[in-house]
């Protein structure tokens, strides 16, 4: 048996019965990693120490869970893939590490690959260099959550955490062919997670199938003191309600999502789910999300506005890389300069710069203010469909993975990779992207659910009835 | 040329709540560097802010007892600039949407002169790391950042250094009297920069805003604003016309010097900090603080004024501090004598309690002892000197007035049959003093009175000592 092929359920059934210890499963992938990690480059400082006689009770039992780069985890590198986080181990757990500790996790010490800061849709802008598709090692896995889906996809771990700015766990989720949920804002605590965007980020698992994301979810949710926009909210066990039919649930399908532009092979799937959810009894009825066309210009100028407060920080002063002189100047502000010129890639600066525009004096208001008004008719558009449906159906991204180097030069053809997904966080809405089949190429294709805030029992239930009834998350890439 | 002055003040109050505004650090001052730090105060990535329920409780205090409108909605903004001292590049701060806006401050420099200064708005914010600056290097401790510190703006009402100086101690007295801040200048509790434009008189045209800094005292403040009138006034004799600058005070030097041009200014990029949601106050919290409010100085100067006879000044004096006001007031009500009372508490007490360096809210005598003695006194059963010996005594020992008069043996001996054969003893031994008085020299009946008291441990009457040396003296002429 391979166990790093299993999901979490199936393994924690065979831990519980004695089967198996936990350490077989990080031996398993263990080796999984040392044979094909070198092509995927999913992970990331390889060469960290991997306990494999990892012993605790709790109910995940000693199971691994991989881990991206960009969420703190105590004394373990955490650099979110950035020369200028260089060394940084920082003195505390996040608290959704706290969280999975605490229920018996063993978090894996090589972190996962991912975009600068979570900057991008490729997982290219990394300092480590790109992770692959397993499915094809000249696509990207998408980002910048790619070495989290890329690691799950390639049997290199049993599920991870990734998070969710504008797509960053759905998107590569959908380009990997496994199941990526972004919870609602405020539902699992973001302390500890290196901001991009506070107001959009969130953590959330990717996962082989819909029930180790209700798994996975049950545990990292919740209220936490240190956190002030985390919800006091009582969690639910999410597995519980998942095989509860879906006879009678009506699903909305938003014209705006089903354009020009959006790739045939992705319709062709996108199409023949619906049909199997039909036949599952739920109905459709096109709706309208009117504002959607102006998500991604709203979303760039509040996503790197908040980015360019949120990596100031990074200055070369307390931690991670410094440059102290350039050209014999030893000034502060050459320090300053140095450091962040030599630490930060291409398009951390870029969004840096855009941010910092957004935020000037006098532009303030044509920028930052007009977006978070758009943001507002945004919500209310989601607001308004969910009066009267229990989900929304879409594609997770218009195309399958494209080529490794297809987009990188263009950032806005790059920027519309997220078209699809970005509407969610700037509402703050829970979404799930599911595998729905494949393009003419062999790519996976991502199914996109959407539903009202804290309703991720909705989502999981539609995504695991959907699941049940196809074989999609049963595929796996041939490496 | 005569002008008109017009001055503004930004005041940032520390404020003593014992733990951070985002963070649970403690806030106590002169602990060892970086000891006091958190990975939230530190700004380490991943952290985030929650803020102290005491620290936003003080700040409406405070915009309650300064006649404020509170903000039912209000919210946090990021002030974004770079700095070695402040962990994140940004400052957790107010903007638009500050805790409260609109209050005044009445200050009465003199009796009958008074005058009500508005405040623009109060906000809450972190402090900043401190720097400490060595040869080549530098050096930061973070103990400091995130302390809570409240920022009073003042409207640019104020039109003399004096006035500031006044508004200033108000000001303080207010938040000592709250018990939300110290407001030490020393230890950097307290901070204040000044806005001050120069105006022909008659003319409408204000002068350009000159903004100062690095005033480390009320005084520097006085004097920061007194040089730059003067500056300011030759400069505009000459026709020249000024531009908006920061200046620093150099309080060793005597002067201002420029800092950065409005050119120059910063451009802080405020945004909303998502970090933290706008907070919505309910009615109830309000009014619940607001009755917690004490009396405040400026009532309770006017309540002493007419209640207890005491004059403007003095009144004052003793409404300066909350504790000395309240220890004068049980007082009174115990002995209701209120200039004795008073002039025991600024003369022997004060000057007792000065001495050992002791604040009026570590004394150690109660207020009942405290009357007992000015009490036993006023009935001639001790005189004021052993009176005197026996409150430092009980400021030494923290022992009660009763168990110090019995270990004292405190008796005023007032039977002139004991002292007179003390009161011959003495005239027997000085003859010298005898006949420099019998020569004129009256100075020489105190020193007499003087060897008496010594003689009986100063329990003595020196009533009756003065009219039997005088009865002696004088009969035997």
């Amino acid at each position: 048996m391979e166990l790093n092929k299993l999901t979490a359920h199936q393994l924690l059934g065979l831990l519980k019965e004695g089967v198996i210890k936990s350490s077989d499963v990080i031996l398993a992938l263990k080796e999984r990693i040392d044979v094909i990690d070198s092509q995927i480059n999913a992970y990331v400082r390889k060469n960290e120490k991997i306990e494999l006689s990892y012993v605790q009770n709790g109910p995940l039992q000693g199971l691994p869970v991989a881990v991206k780069d960009n969420i703190c985890t105590l004394d373990l590198n955490t650099e979110c893939c950035s020369k200028i986080l260089e060394g940084f181990k920082p003195p505390y757990d996040a608290t959704v590490i706290s969280k999975l500790k605490s229920q018996g996790a063993y978090i894996f010490p090589l972190k996962t690959n991912m975009d600068e800061f979570a900057f991008g849709s490729s997982c290219e802008n990394s300092c480590f260099g790109p992770a692959h598709n397993p499915w094809n090692l000249e696509y990207v896995c998408g980002g910048s959550s790619g070495g989290s889906a890329a690691a799950v996809a390639a049997d290199e771990a049993i599920f991870a955490l990734g998070t969710d700015t504008g797509g960053s766990i759905r998107q590569p989720a959908s380009f990997c062919g496994v199941v990526g949920l972004k919870p609602t804002y405020g539902r699992v605590s973001r302390y500890g997670l290196i901001a991009f965007a506070s107001s959009l980020d969130v953590i959330g698992p990717i996962t082989k199938d819909v029930y180790d994301s209700a798994l996975i979810l049950s545990i990292i949710s919740g209220y936490d003191p240190y956190d002030s926009t985390c919800v006091n909210l009582s969690v639910p066990d999410f597995t519980q309600n998942l095989s509860k039919d879906i006879k009678g649930i009506k699903i909305a399908l938003p014209k705006e999502y089903f354009i020009e532009g959006l790739d045939k092979d992705v319709e062709q799937n996108i199409k023949e789910a619906i049909e199997v959810l039909k036949k599952l009894g739920a109905s459709f009825t096109e709706v309208s999300l009117p504002h959607t066309k102006y998500a991604v210009a709203t979303y760039y100028i509040i996503a790197t506005a908040e980015a360019s407060s949120n990596l100031a920080r990074f200055d070369g002063v307390q931690y991670g890389l410094r440059i102290n002189s350039f050209e014999g100047d030893s000034s502060l502000l050459q320090m300053y300069k140095t450091t962040r010129a030599k630490g930060f890639g291409e398009e951390a600066k870029r969004r840096i710069i855009l941010g910092t525009f957004a935020l000037a004096h006098g532009y303030y208001e044509a920028y930052y203010l007009r977006a978070q008004k758009v943001r507002t008719l945004i919500k209310k558009d989601f607001e308004e469909v969910f009066k009267e449906f229990d989900c929304i159906l879409t594609p997770t991204s218009p195309t399958a993975a494209f080529k490794i180097g297809e987009k990188i030069r263009e950032p806005l053809k790059m920027y519309l990779s997220d078209i699809f997904t970005i509407s969610a966080n700037l509402a703050g809405i829970p979404a799930i992207s599911v595998p729905c089949g494949f393009t003419k190429k062999g790519l996976p294709v991502g199914l996109q659910f959407l539903a009202g805030y804290f309703r991720e029992d909705m989502l999981l239930q539609v995504a695991y009835n959907y699941e049940q009834n196809t074989i999609w998350h049963k595929m796996k890439p041939k490496i | 040329m005569e002008y008109d002055v017009v001055i503004g003040l930004e005041t940032h109050v520390q404020l003593k709540t014992k733990t951070k505004a985002f963070c649970s650090c403690s806030t106590e001052f002169g602990q060892v560097p970086n000891t006091s730090i958190c990975p939230v105060c530190l700004g380490l990535p991943g952290s985030l802010p929650v803020l102290n329920k005491l620290a936003l409780e003080f700040a409406v205090k405070t915009a309650l007892a300064l006649n404020c409108r509170i903000q039912r909605y209000f919210r946090f903004d990021r002030k974004n600039y770079f700095y070695p001292d402040l962990p994140k590049n940004y400052q957790i701060s107010q903007y638009d949407l500050p805790v409260a806006l609109q209050g005044f401050l009445e200050i009465e420099p003199q009796e009958g002169v008074r005058k009500c200064i508005e405040i623009k708005r109060i906000h809450l914010e972190e402090d900043a790391g401190k720097l400490i600056h060595t040869e080549g290097y530098s050096l930061i401790d973070f103990n400091r950042a995130g302390i809570p510190l409240l920022e009073i703006v003042s409207e640019p009402q104020i039109n003399s250094p004096e006035e500031a100086y006044e508004y200033l101690l108000s000001l303080k007295e207010i938040l000592r009297y709250l018990e939300v801040s110290d407001c030490d200048m020393e230890k950097g509790s307290l901070r204040c920069d000044a806005n001050i434009s120069l105006k022909k008189r008659d003319h409408f045209q204000l002068g350009a805003k000159i903004e100062l800094k690095n005033m480390n005292s009320f005084k520097a403040v006085k004097d920061a604003l007194a040089y730059e009138i003067e500056r300011q006034s030759k400069l505009l004799d000459k026709g020249r016309i000024l531009t908006q600058e920061t200046r620093l005070w150099d309080a060793k030097e005597v002067r201002t010097v420029s800092m950065r041009t409005k050119e120059s200014a910063p451009d802080y990029r405020y945004f909303p900090e998502p970090d933290l949601l706008p907070f919505v106050l309910e009615d109830s919290y309000i009014e619940k603080i607001k009755e917690s409010l004490p009396e405040l100085p400026y009532y309770k100067k006017h309540r002493f004024i007419e209640t207890y006879g005491l004059s403007f000044n003095e009144a004052r004096f003793i409404v300066s501090e909350k504790k000395l006001a309240d220890y004068f007031e049980l007082c009174v009500n115990l002995f209701p004598f209120p200039k004795i009372i008073y002039n025991w508490i600024v003369g022997p007490l004060m000057g007792e309690l000065n001495e050992r360096k002791i604040s009026i809210e570590d004394i150690n005598i109660l207020p009942q002892d405290f009357v007992c003695l000015i009490k036993d006194v006023e009935s001639d059963k001790i005189n004021s000197l052993k009176a005197k010996e026996v409150l430092k005594k009980i400021l030494d020992t923290a022992k009660s007035y009763a168990e110090v008069i019995k270990e004292e043996s405190v008796i005023m001996i007032s039977d002139s049959n004991i002292l007179k054969g003390v009161v011959q003893k003495v005239l027997d031994e000085n003859p010298k003093s005898v006949s420099d008085y019998k020569s004129g020299k009256t100075n020489a009946l105190m020193f007499l009175v003087g060897q008496v008291m010594k003689k009986t441990q100063n329990n003595a009457d020196p009533k009756i000592v003065q009219k039997l040396l005088k009865e002696l003296l004088d009969g035997s002429v």
